[in-house]
């Protein structure tokens, strides 16, 4: 019984719903790790984590290394500006270099679609993504999805989720409408005509370039962050007009159910994708996903790290 | 396939395990039964009948997941599965009692009271089962069993939970099925 082995974490695509739903019960057990008085257990002692991002990012790197440390193993970071690829060492010589120092798992941002892929090909380690260019980022969507089970329940199906914003350079879009779509929930991708992906068919979502009917209905709305770097023509002209067009205010919120609830993977452009209103007020669970986010990279890592062998009588 | 311990058998020594208990603790006011998972989930929900019936309170119930505090936890389990564990107070100052279906290495004792040492410091621990075999690892000891039972090292004890709640303890060789048919599994021996 291997099928649901979890041994790198490189995408949503690969998981099978068996693995993706073991993650998920995985997680709850840590999520009450998390509430202890003492929040740390043996289960990966004598473990080396490597975290190593190319790219800027402090609340996923500090998530992946509170769950590291909470689950008792050893954690080094790596950011990409003090790293040796500044001084030009390829991806392959970095990787080289931490399988040396007997990293067991190893955690990756990068750029470049496909770095983790790439990594987990050239290494002894467990790999897991921790986004990858406009590819994936697959602990983002699993803490999503553990965000919502906590407030609606283990059963998707039939649930409506609307995932606003620029589909096309998001990979957390991209990983949650995989996930919530194996799940087995009902997806809306609601943006600007010009940050749909050309093939958002194969989604299997819903596709708007409006946000109203995403919202119509919506027992989850996620909002996804507007890129800065993306602004000005001819992909999207202003933030002004992004926030009155499609950003996420009370009044729009109405057209979703009473209780939908509001989620942000962070960090908010208050005003501009979602209102000060919304992301503070009852309906939101943008806290929660942080929470969420520890555990979730707990079970990811405990799983990475558990080395096949002799199956015992338990 | 050898009974150690039939239902009634299970039922009137829990009775006096309750008694022995209520005596040593001076009632129950600062007792909490910490079940380990899954063995010893069955055990304490019948203890604490047991103990309510006598003191007329029933001291809190929780229950422990060991999985995260195995010895072996991150190299021996390729496919772990880890429970809830459920501490419904803090357990500083109070006498916990673990509760398990059988005493074997000692190992997973020895975990579980990392476990709960993790909740809080407890003014004590104690330790309850069903059967107490032999082939310790680990210099634990039982203060309460039903039974000692010396069994082959190719030989296991499991524990069984019938329909209505009656538990029993038999022996069986290692080599055979866990779960006999007509006989939901419940629990035995781990480590």
């Amino acid at each position: 019984m291997t099928d649901d082995r979890i041994r790198h974490l490189l995408g949503i695509e690969d998981l099978s719903l068996r693995s993706a739903e073991r993650l998920l019960d995985t997680a709850q057990a840590f999520l009450e790790v998390t509430r202890r008085p003492v929040r740390k257990v043996p289960a990966l002692r004598g473990k080396t984590i490597i975290n190593v991002f190319f790219e800027a990012s402090t609340r996923t790197r500090t998530s992946f290394e509170l769950a590291g440390k909470r689950l008792s193993a050893d954690v080094v970071n790596i950011a990409g500006s003090s790293s040796s690829t500044s001084k030009g060492e390829t991806l392959r010589d970095t990787v080289n270099t931490l399988d040396a120092m007997h990293a067991d798992v190893i955690v990756v941002r990068h750029s470049a679609s496909g770095a983790a892929h790439y990594v987990a090909r050239h290494s002894r380690a467990g790999v897991v993504n921790a986004g990858d260019g406009m590819h994936e980022h697959p602990t983002q969507a699993l803490l999503d999805a553990f965000t919502i089970r906590q407030s609606k329940g283990n059963d998707f199906r039939g649930m409506k989720v609307a995932i606003c914003g620029d589909i096309t350079h998001s990979r957390v879009a991209r990983s949650n409408a995989l996930l919530l779509r194996l799940l087995g929930a009902d997806v809306a991708l609601a943006g600007p005509r010009t940050l749909l992906p050309t093939a958002v068919e194969s989604f299997g979502c819903r596709v708007y370039d409006r946000i109203e009917p995403a919202l119509d209905g919506a027992d989850v709305v996620m909002m996804l962050r507007i890129q800065r770097e993306r602004l000005g023509a001819p992909l999207l002209p202003a933030l002004r007009e992004y926030a009155r067009v499609f950003g996420l205010n009370s009044a729009r919120l109405r057209l979703a159910k009473p209780d939908a609830v509001v989620m942000h993977p962070g960090p908010m452009n208050r005003g501009v994708e979602i209102s000060e209103e919304v992301a503070d007020g009852s309906h939101s669970l943008i806290l929660n996903q942080v929470e969420a986010g520890v555990a979730v990279r707990m079970a990811v890592l405990y799983l990475a790290a558990s080395e096949p062998g002799a199956p015992t009588d338990g | 396939m050898r009974t150690l311990l039939d239902p009634e058998s299970v039922a009137r020594g829990l009775r006096r395990m309750a008694g022995e208990i209520v005596e040593r603790h001076a009632g129950a006011p600062d007792l909490v039964l910490v079940a380990i998972r899954r063995g010893g989930i069955a055990v304490a929900r019948a203890l604490a009948a047991w103990l309510k019936e006598l003191e007329q309170y029933q001291p809190p119930l929780g229950s422990v997941d060991i999985t995260l505090y195995r010895d072996d936890a991150s190299t021996a389990l390729p496919n772990p599965r880890i429970g809830p564990s459920e501490i419904p107070c803090s357990l500083d100052g109070k006498h916990v009692l673990l509760v398990d279906d059988v005493l074997y290495t000692g190992r997973t004792v020895r975990a579980a009271i990392d476990a709960v040492m993790d909740y809080g410091r407890p003014r004590l621990i104690e330790l309850a089962v069903l059967v107490d075999r032999n082939g310790r690892e680990l210099p634990i000891g039982a203060n309460y069993f039903l039974k000692a039972e010396t069994v082959k090292t190719d030989e296991r004890i499991d524990v069984f939970e019938d329909p209505s709640g009656g538990l029993s303890a038999v022996v069986q060789p290692k080599s055979a099925p866990r779960i006999p048919p007509g006989a939901p599994r419940h629990g035995g021996e781990s480590t």
